[in-house]
């Protein structure tokens, strides 16, 4: 029943030609604004109330720790309102991040943009983009809402902004590499909802509190010296160069963890 | 616009895609290897408009995805405009517009920003994008819906204006993944509309998946024939036909149950291919109309709603050569 596949039509080959050079696909700033921008339009749809429930999640918590700590501990307060404005990036951009992309995954969506002449970085930069965007409204209210609620010092508040970048960098990129490796999307669901709660701990719990033997892993997570410098600057204890060493590690961290969501792109379309 | 993959002299004649012996196979949820292409040769010469014609499952996606550089063929290769593609699958989305079965990526989006939004990922300047899926709403008549998310559009509506994406920024070569499913009539002319217009005016070398006939006969340039992963047959659709030429297909619709006894109808009933009241039964030219004559004279006549004699189909050829899926579009 096997006919050969033969191509009347052709009378040439193009081997031995030069081949044509391919035509330029946009630079990585100018990719990485398209993907940002059609995920900012999916904001105006869905977000919203995500980032309503994220905010009330870490104001709620502020709220029941002012029971349990009492504005004389200022150092402990300043961890606890530092680690609750960190959760709520935390909730976007590693627990939402995480469930979007592996539910692009599954509807075999990242085939559009693995279909297009970006870079992956692109993708994951864009989207990671665009959830980190999410988070510093909420970020913010939280924040001033742990200052009035111990009366701590409000100049540092400003802090919040480039604690979202970097803390954004590195929980979107935790997240994306979860969405992205999980086999399926609930799995990743799941996994970015416990990676979400881990941040929650190791994150609100205050360093000097934290049980031996498990403080390696509050080194180890990403979002743990963001809450750090930000807790400083609320103490009225940090330094500039303290605060943007911290800050720049934490902002490290999602590099390296966004190249291997990159890499995790390309097979995760092979399937 | 500059046409960014205008073709130069030394590519003009040549082979814009060849594959050659491509085997392909994934893993299912369950986990097990699944066989979707094997031994594929394929050659799409420049400006052609070739078709992947088969039935859910005979490999024509894949094979596609593969062309597009999304997945890696196990063994074979690839070439695109003289590029190995294999080794460098991403040099295949910087030629090709690709629209894939679904696209949910763009579903958040309205219509215009997501023809924009992917000329911008191809290239396309900023304010040059914003013109280019002005022209192409035009072009497909998505004026009504043109700032309607995709997601809020019928699924026809939504496969349009996939299209017009897949369509933007001009590349030299289409692959495009069932762009008429679910379309009407008229927005399925636009779509082979556009087709034309490309080839014609940029030399545009178009792969296109379809499981409808009436698609492959008369859009496509050739067809290649998938079953079970094997390319079966790829030749003009005249030429395929000419391959069966002496069938010819009696359809008949049945208003009461068949006269069975009637030796015309015992005959008929032993070769057709049975959907509820109506039979389909390819046979030799010769036999059909003394047998149609038989019918409409005889008994069964009393039974019979309707009849049709037609010439071969790209389906009946399929089925000659061996296909044993019963999916294919017919309208």
């Amino acid at each position: 029943m096997t006919t050969p596949p033969t191509a009347p039509e052709i009378v040439g080959d193009v081997e031995g030609a030069a081949p044509l050079a391919p035509p330029r696909g946009p630079s990585l700033p100018s990719a990485i604004g398209a993907v940002l921008a059609g995920q900012l339009a999916r904001a105006r749809v869905a977000r919203g109330p995500l980032l309503f429930v994220a905010t009330v999640q870490s104001v709620g918590i502020l709220v029941l720790m002012r029971g349990v700590v009492s504005p004389h501990q200022r150092a402990t307060a300043s961890a606890v309102v530092a680690g609750a404005t960190v959760l709520v990036v935390a909730f976007v951009g590693l627990n939402l991040l995480a469930q979007r992309i592996g539910a692009l995954k599954a509807a075999s969506a990242l085939d559009y943009y693995g279909a297009l002449p970006i870079a992956p970085a692109a993708f994951v930069l864009g989207v990671a983009g665009a959830y980190a965007a999410f988070t510093v409204p909420g970020a913010l209210v939280t924040a001033v809402v742990g200052v009035l609620l111990w009366g701590l010092p409000a100049g540092g508040i400003w802090v919040v902004l480039p604690v979202c970048v970097a803390a954004g960098l590195a929980l979107c990129g935790v997240g994306a590499v979860i969405g992205l490796a999980m086999p399926r999307p609930e799995l990743a669901t799941v996994a970015g909802q416990l990676a979400m709660t881990a941040i929650l701990f190791l994150g609100v719990i205050p360093a000097a509190r934290f049980p031996a033997g498990l403080d390696v892993l509050r080194h180890l997570a990403p979002g743990t010296l963001a809450v750090d410098a930000l807790a400083a600057v609320l103490h009225g204890t940090g330094s500039v160069g303290g605060v943007a060493w911290r800050l720049l590690v934490t902002a490290a961290y999602g590099v390296v963890a966004l190249a291997v969501a990159g890499r995790l792109f390309r097979r995760a379309l092979d399937r | 616009m500059g046409h960014p993959g205008a073709v130069t002299a030394d590519t003009a004649t040549g082979a814009v895609i060849r594959v050659r012996g491509v085997d392909k196979a994934y893993r299912n949820r369950g986990g097990e290897p699944v066989v979707a292409n094997r031994a594929i040769d394929l050659d799409v010469g420049r400006g052609e408009v070739v078709g992947l014609l088969g039935p859910n499952g005979a490999g024509k996606s894949t094979l596609v995805r593969q062309l597009v550089g999304l997945a890696r063929p196990d063994r074979g290769s690839i070439s695109l405009l003289g590029h190995d593609v294999v080794a460098r699958p991403r040099l295949s989305a910087r030629f090709v517009g690709y629209l894939a079965q679904t696209e949910p990526a763009l579903d958040d989006l309205s219509v215009s920003s997501a023809i924009e939004t992917t000329a911008r990922l191809r290239g396309v300047p900023r304010r040059e994008a914003t013109r280019v899926a002005a022209e192409l709403v035009d072009e497909l008549d998505l004026g009504d819906v043109s700032r309607r998310p995709l997601a809020r559009l019928s699924g026809g509506q939504r496969r349009l204006a996939c299209v017009a994406a897949a369509l933007a920024g001009d590349r030299p070569v289409l692959v495009l993944d069932e762009p008429t499913t679910g379309l009407d009539p008229s927005a399925r002319r636009g779509v082979w509309g556009a087709i034309a217009r490309r080839r014609e005016r940029d030399g545009t070398t178009v792969v296109l998946v379809t499981h409808n006939v009436v698609e492959a006969e008369q859009v496509l340039d050739r067809v290649a024939i998938l079953d079970d992963g094997i390319v079966i047959a790829c030749d003009t659709p005249g030429r395929l036909k000419a391959a069966v030429t002496d069938d010819v297909r009696l359809e008949l619709v049945w208003r009461e149950p068949p006269p069975y006894d009637d030796a015309t109808v015992a005959m008929l009933a032993s070769r057709a291919r049975v959907e509820g009241r109506r039979w389909q039964v390819r046979l030799p030219h010769a036999e059909a109309r003394p047998a149609l004559d038989r019918l409409l004279t005889g008994p069964a006549y009393g039974a019979l709603d309707d009849f049709t004699l037609a010439t071969p189909s790209l389906e009946d050829v399929y089925l000659a050569l061996g296909g044993r899926s019963d999916d294919l579009e017919r309208e």
